[in-house]
């Protein structure tokens, strides 16, 4: 798989009890493009992400990851090349040590002792968590079970991330550094959520899901700055590109904001 | 209550992270150990009382070599022991018949087996935690599994142990949104109380499934991959030849009435 593609051909799947999640959902991404897939609650992010590494089959339609279409014989293949972060890290971190945790991954796809040794200590240094290795998940906070949560992936040497809510839960530091993080990856990032500032600063891409279909997808300054559109799939523009709160002037908006930078210079002045 | 055992639960964890000769030893050494003390101890007839005294030097030794807390298994045991006592206490009464004369006083059979009882609960409760407190619960699942125990008990007892945390604490929090909203009153009893655990099931249930996804996705195919590698050694092998030679020795002979006998016959 030497372009990793991440493709959705007219993707549409139904619950068992019949309600329609995804509708004729298309789109493509490329090597290395930081894509945010945002929606209402219900749009349908999830039950995308599960597609993305086989876990759900679609009822019609297919997902490409690479150059092969995801079905039941390359579920391996497609499970190495996408890693897939969990909301609820208690979800993913299951075994009785974080070392153990990390390590799960590439024991199952048959590594030898001493590489697996040298992917976990890797993954845990690159997400700063090096010093958790020995500790129980239970005794972790909210912030270090998600830096784990991600080494775990990291282990397998994905080429393509996928993250639900990667940010949901965690405390303004902790999600600082999760950005930072985010950043300085340079898979494919699919990541889903509701904490568009983050996607603001992360992502230059966004798909917008509304009602199981794709509403939009676009260039995210592009989408951010059309608030009928956002309105609409019940979303709003990120704080960092709406007006000034103090006195109403329009935020330069764009990519890589800082935080504060809707408060413009003539209220600052103030 | 809950959360208390919960947080004994914890205490044994992080003891089981010391470092002493008998944490260092293999997971295995101490499982067989501690298997072959509660054998021998519970092996005794019911009325054994002295006999049963000499197998105090294993937990006071562990706990000596280990640089455990006395206090808190001691806390822990007497607790425990109530159940014992629950189960011992009507022995004096049924079985009266005198066993033992010290003096004018005469002791029922009854006693000395309500006795035996208490001090056999003691022993083992002792061994048991003395095990988890050097040892920690999940490598005790690994060595019950390296001896043979089969992989799917394993991995309950694992699971088991990883989210028993995770679901007190949801049992907690429901437990705490109820009473705060029921101003003392019971909360609607057991009405509530039903919804709440059905709720607490589904969650469970939902949970599990989305463990199981996240299992999936990082090719688990049905079987645990161990990476486990610790060595049984010399050490391993004289603490578990010693301690089973002496365990067999003290079951086959009461050792402090061959002391008594001894010093009578030098008195004589």
């Amino acid at each position: 798989m030497s372009h990793h593609i991440v493709a959705a051909r007219q993707l549409s799947f139904s619950y068992p009890d019949g309600t329609p999640a995804l509708k004729e959902v298309s789109f493509c991404i490329h090597h290395g493009e930081s894509v945010a897939v945002i929606g209402a609650n219900g749009a349908g992010k999830s039950t995308l992400l599960l597609h993305l590494n086989g876990y759900l089959a679609p009822a019609a339609g297919q997902v490409q990851i690479g150059e092969a279409a995801v079905t039941r014989h390359n579920l391996d293949e497609v499970r190495r090349t996408v890693g897939m972060v969990f909301q609820n890290p208690d979800d993913q971190l299951f075994m009785p040590t974080v070392y153990d945790d990390v390590a799960f991954g590439p024991l199952n796809l048959g590594r030898a002792p001493d590489e697996v040794e040298r992917s976990v200590r890797t993954a845990l240094a690159s997400v700063g968590a090096a010093h958790l290795a020995d500790k129980p998940p239970y005794r972790l906070s909210g912030g270090e079970k998600k830096r784990v949560a991600i080494a775990t992936v990291l282990a397998m040497d994905p080429a393509i991330l996928v993250m639900d809510e990667p940010t949901a839960g965690l405390d303004p530091f902790s999600r600082r550094e999760l950005i930072g993080l985010l950043q300085a990856f340079n898979h494919t990032r699919i990541i889903t959520s509701h904490d568009l500032d983050m996607v603001a600063e992360v992502c230059q891409r966004v798909i917008v899901l509304h009602e199981g279909g794709v509403r939009a997808d676009g260039p995210l300054r592009e989408i951010f700055a059309d608030a009928q559109l956002l309105h609409d799939c019940r979303l709003e523009p990120p704080l960092s590109m709406q007006s000034c709160v103090n006195c109403g002037t329009p935020a330069t908006g764009g990519n890589h904001l800082k935080q504060n930078d809707y408060v413009c210079a003539s209220a600052e002045a103030t | 209550m809950i959360d208390n055992s919960i947080m004994d639960f914890r205490q044994l964890d992080l003891l089981a992270g010391g470092d002493s000769v008998i944490h260092r030893l293999d997971p295995r050494t101490k499982v067989l150990v501690t298997l072959a003390f509660i054998i021998a101890v519970v092996s005794f007839d019911r009325y054994a009382l002295g006999a049963l005294l000499p197998f105090v030097l294993f937990p006071v030794a562990t706990m000596a070599i280990a640089n455990l807390p006395v206090g808190f298994f001691a806390a822990k045991v007497m607790l425990v022991s109530l159940v014992a006592v629950a189960i011992g206490i009507f022995n004096p009464l049924l079985d009266s018949q005198v066993l033992v004369r010290i003096g004018n006083v005469g002791i029922s059979a009854g006693w000395v087996s309500f006795g035996s009882i208490i001090l056999r609960s003691a022993l083992t409760i002792t061994a048991a935690l003395l095990l988890t407190a050097t040892t920690g619960f999940s490598a005790i699942c690994q060595a019950l599994g390296r001896l043979g125990m089969p992989e799917v008990f394993v991995r309950q007892l694992q699971f088991m142990y990883r989210y028993l945390f995770v679901l007190t604490e949801e049992a907690q929090r429901m437990a705490r949104a109820r009473e705060l909203r029921s101003f003392g009153k019971g909360g609607q009893g057991i009405r509530a109380l039903s919804s709440m655990v059905g709720h607490l099931l589904l969650r469970t249930w939902e949970r599990a499934e989305r463990i199981h996804i996240a299992m999936r996705c990082r090719g688990f195919n049905g079987r645990m991959a161990a990476s486990c590698s610790t060595g049984f050694g010399l050490v391993d092998l004289l603490f578990l030849l010693g301690w089973i030679t002496l365990f067999t020795l003290l079951r086959l002979y009461d050792l402090p009435r061959l002391i008594g006998d001894t010093i009578m016959t030098l008195t004589l």
